[in-house]
């Protein structure tokens, strides 16, 4: 039988990296102290998992490595070791390691022996270093060595099998009868009870075994492969195996002629494995099973390590056939899917409704139809709402690695922070959450490495030597915020302010809000770090952060205290799959604006038109100015309206910054699905997709970041040409 | 048809034993740990009983001391699936009342051979 174990690969790899964040945030709960059992369990049970999975799904180099992990786990759990921290600090990059190892698997790339040999060697040393168990030694045991290069000695051999079971062996399910049924398989089999010990019917108990059985058995058989028969009852009965008569001597040598052949007995049992390399893999393993009860714990490594080579040219040829294994999937909860069910059913229901009610309309049915027609749209929002919801996963998928970073930080920065999560259960889109890790990590470094002082610092600005660094996840209105709020020195303003004048970023006088000042530190190329560390402070850093929120449709702020911290507040949409849209009308044509983006659409009123040089008209929208884009230049839209008489301004705001959109008319509002324009066509500055509405036609949808670009190059394009 | 329980809380290593024994022509239930694997012995009758030894909730050892209280388990074979490093796992479980055991890493075809050795 042939079964492809690739095909479970990827359900190993995800619980495999679920497993390593189980492994990390149990160790980074122990405490030195008092090590709690059930976090210790919860760590060797992980890294267990993956041993077994790696082992049998032929990954050798994590089982070796998960092998000496759990050699050193096993001792923290039978209490032979004491947890210090270094040991956790070594854990915890062994996890790091794993971690690569298994991305690099899953991307089929090679692993080098540099990924995790330093932190293996590392492992072992501490493990060697205080035990003097020799069970743990990685070198191969000398026993299995020797048993391996012995000579088989086996052929025509008639052997001598005295099997006296206890009593209670059938207890234990093993079944005498199966037993010879597989001696039977590997010669002649000649069985004979004894039955001197069975008592008196009224003495007998019925889960009692009392007869014993004398056998010979005929072929060319070895050894062991007769006491693998007996292997689970050995320490359950009295038993004897002796060579009665051998015709080895001569036949062996023949047998050493046709060495190629493989061994015949083993065959017998996997007769069943056609493929030769998988016959070898079965032989190999069986030695190990055979010498088990003997054999050190390290041992196998050598046994895996010939495994693997044998396993790893089928596991190459697997590797072109196989598409690319990084297809992602999502883990959803099973109430989410048990209410798409639900929702899926009640769909059925109205549509059979509506089947039967059109096979024999008149127009009396009409108040019915349109119920069922009402009906169908609940259906089908809520509907979409559930499939929705399967997208959503909670933001503690991304908190939860810094617990792990912060406590690493501080370490290399010799400071003290408390790292405080709130609102980790709150829900965002998938898509989102993959690529808001990167920004946050870059946050909250950024708090550890500039926000919070050194203790020392600390203690002499009258605060508590360990700083406190809050991350907060809520939701407001369509948005998610995120919140990195530290209680350190806060901005400097001088500093940004002096060095944005040294980089020709603000002029020398202008004037600029204290708000305005902080939010510089967001501008390209922009540090103020005395000291450029490897962490933050390359000034690569905050407009990447910056960009990459803008990307996901979100912005980011941030606030400050001197003295007394700073909060950035990153918000974003909930998904980027669905947008509630504001439909407008410019021309024949029809767009959609982020509903989440309008701050108010107002009737413009011509006295309140400001024209500036450079063509650009302001609209004065109370002590605010906002520039005006006229949509229907912007897109070349043929319109009877070009005045501002007949218009609506549609305000829009984002990072800050507001713009209004001169259009015809205002339509519904309703939800659209973004199609993207870029995997379809090509990405546009100022659109973010289209959609299709209820009629069919197609709507672009406005991205009001991009247009504020294109007004901004617009001018500048204008200015120059005036110039 | 023989139906066989199987018993792990890595689910990558239950769906390769219930793939493999499901291919091989048997009736699979799975479970993820002892205590789920009790409930469902104690409402089916299974001819195999294969579990793996470290689980949360109820692990091996203790299912299998279970489940040889329940009187239609009295000679049913139960398999542990172990690594080659539990030596003491093993006598543990065979104490407990364990058949046998498979040791991990196996392929298919070791497990399909073994669970063919204790049927019938």
């Amino acid at each position: 039988m042939s079964i492809d174990l690739s095909q479970f690969h990827q359900v190993f790899f995800e619980e495999s990296f679920d497993g390593l964040d189980i492994m990390e945030q149990g160790l980074l709960n122990l405490s030195t102290d008092q090590p709690d059992s059930e976090t210790i369990n919860s760590i060797f049970r992980a890294a267990h998992s993956i041993k077994g999975g790696s082992a049998t799904f032929h990954f050798t180099v994590v089982a070796e490595f998960t092998h000496v992990l759990e050699t050193l786990l096993d001792e923290v759990r039978n209490g032979d070791r004491a947890v210090t921290s270094q040991m956790i600090d070594l854990l915890l990059k062994s996890v790091d390691c794993l971690r690569t190892i298994l991305s690099k698997l899953q991307a089929k790339k090679p692993v080098n022996k540099s990924d995790y040999k330093p932190i293996e060697d590392e492992l072992t040393a501490l493990i060697e270093n205080e035990t003097n168990s020799d069970s743990i030694s990685l070198d191969s045991d000398p026993e299995l060595n020797d048993k391996k290069s012995m000579p088989s000695k086996a052929g025509e051999t008639i052997w001598q099998i005295e099997f006296i079971p206890e009593s209670y062996i059938v207890r234990t399910g093993n079944e005498p009868i199966r037993m010879f049924r597989e001696l039977e398989s590997l010669g002649e089999l000649t069985v004979e009870a004894n039955t001197s010990k069975v008592p008196y019917l009224e003495e007998l108990e019925e889960d009692s075994c009392y007869l014993s059985w004398s056998m010979t058995l005929v072929g060319d058989i070895e050894k062991s492969a007769i006491e693998e028969v007996f292997e689970w009852v050995v320490e359950d009965c009295q038993l004897s195996i002796e060579i009665v008569e051998s015709k080895s001597a001569t036949e062996e040598n023949e047998r050493k002629a046709e060495s190629s052949k493989p061994n015949q007995s083993e065959d017998n049992v996997h007769a069943d494995s056609k493929n030769s390399s998988e016959t070898k893999i079965s032989v190999d393993t069986k030695s190990t099973i055979k010498t088990a009860p003997k054999l050190s714990a390290g041992s196998s490594a050598s046994v895996e390590k010939q495994l693997s080579n044998t396993a790893e040219s089928s596991e190459e040829k697997s590797t072109s056939t196989v598409a690319s294994a990084t297809s992602s999937s999502i883990r959803v909860g099973i109430d989410k899917v048990d209410s798409l069910i639900n929702l899926v059913g009640e769909l059925v229901i109205t549509q059979s409704m509506l089947g039967q009610m059109g096979e024999e309309f008149d127009i009396t049915k009409l108040e019915r139809l349109k119920e069922g027609l009402m009906q169908l749209e609940q259906n089908t929002r809520e509907l979409q709402e559930s499939v929705m919801q399967i997208r959503m996963l909670p933001i503690s998928f991304v908190f939860n690695r810094f617990p792990r970073m912060v406590r690493d930080l501080c370490g290399r920065f010799d400071k003290k922070v408390d790292l405080i999560i709130t609102g980790e259960n709150t829900e965002l889109d998938k898509t989102v959450m993959e690529q808001i890790g990167d920004p946050l990590v870059h946050l909250v470094r950024n708090s550890l490495d500039h926000g919070i002082e050194t203790p020392e610092i600390r203690e002499a600005a009258g605060k508590s030597a360990t700083g406190k660094v809050e991350l907060n996840a809520f939701h407001q209105g369509g948005n998610i915020v995120i919140e990195i709020v530290d209680d350190g020195a806060g901005i400097n303003r001088e500093k940004v302010l002096s060095k944005a004048i040294e980089r020709g970023l603000v002029q020398e006088n202008q004037e600029l809000s204290e708000a305005e000042i902080d939010q510089l530190i967001f501008e390209p190329g922009f540090s103020t770090a005395d000291v450029v560390s490897d962490v933050s402070g390359r000034g690569v850093g905050m407009d990447v952060v910056k960009k990459n929120i803008n990307a996901l449709g979100g912005s980011v702020y941030v606030e400050s205290t001197p003295g007394v911290g700073s909060t950035f507040s990153i918000r974003l949409p909930l998904t980027l799959a669905i947008l509630d849209g504001q439909l407008i009308r410019v021309g024949s044509q029809t767009y959609v604006v982020p509903l989440t983006s309008i701050v108010e659409s107002i009737q413009i009123k011509s006295p309140d038109v400001l024209k500036i040089a450079g063509g650009l008209d302001i609209y004065k929208l109370r002590d605010d100015h906002v520039p005006i884009l006229k949509l229907y230049d912007t897109f070349n839209i043929d319109t009877k309206n070009k005045d501002y008489h007949n218009s609506i301004l549609v305000v829009v705001e984002t990072g800050g910054k507001k713009i209004g959109f001169m259009v015809d008319e205002l339509l519904s509002q309703q939800q659209v699905v973004i199609k993207s324009l870029e995997t379809n066509f090509i990405a546009i500055e100022g659109i973010s997709g289209a959609t299709i509405l209820g009629d069919g036609r197609v709507a672009l949808i406005l991205d009001v970041l991009g247009m504020l670009k294109r007004l901004s190059t617009k001018n500048k394009n204008q200015r120059e040409r005036a110039a | 048809m023989t139906k066989i329980l199987a018993v792990d809380d890595s689910s990558s290593m239950r769906q390769m034993v219930t793939f493999t024994l499901k291919s091989a022509g048997f009736d699979v239930d799975d479970a993820e740990d002892g205590e789920k694997a009790l409930k469902l012995a104690q409402s089916n009758q299974y001819d195999v009983v294969i579990s793996d030894v470290n689980m949360p909730v109820m692990d091996g050892i203790s299912l299998v001391k279970n489940l040889r209280q329940l009187s239609n388990y009295k000679f049913t074979p139960i398999l542990m699936l172990t690594t080659e490093s539990a030596g003491d796992k093993k006598m543990e479980g065979k104490q407990a009342g364990a058949t046998g055991w498979i040791v991990k890493p196996f392929n298919p075809d070791q497990l399909v051979a073994t669970v063919k050795k204790v049927i019938g």
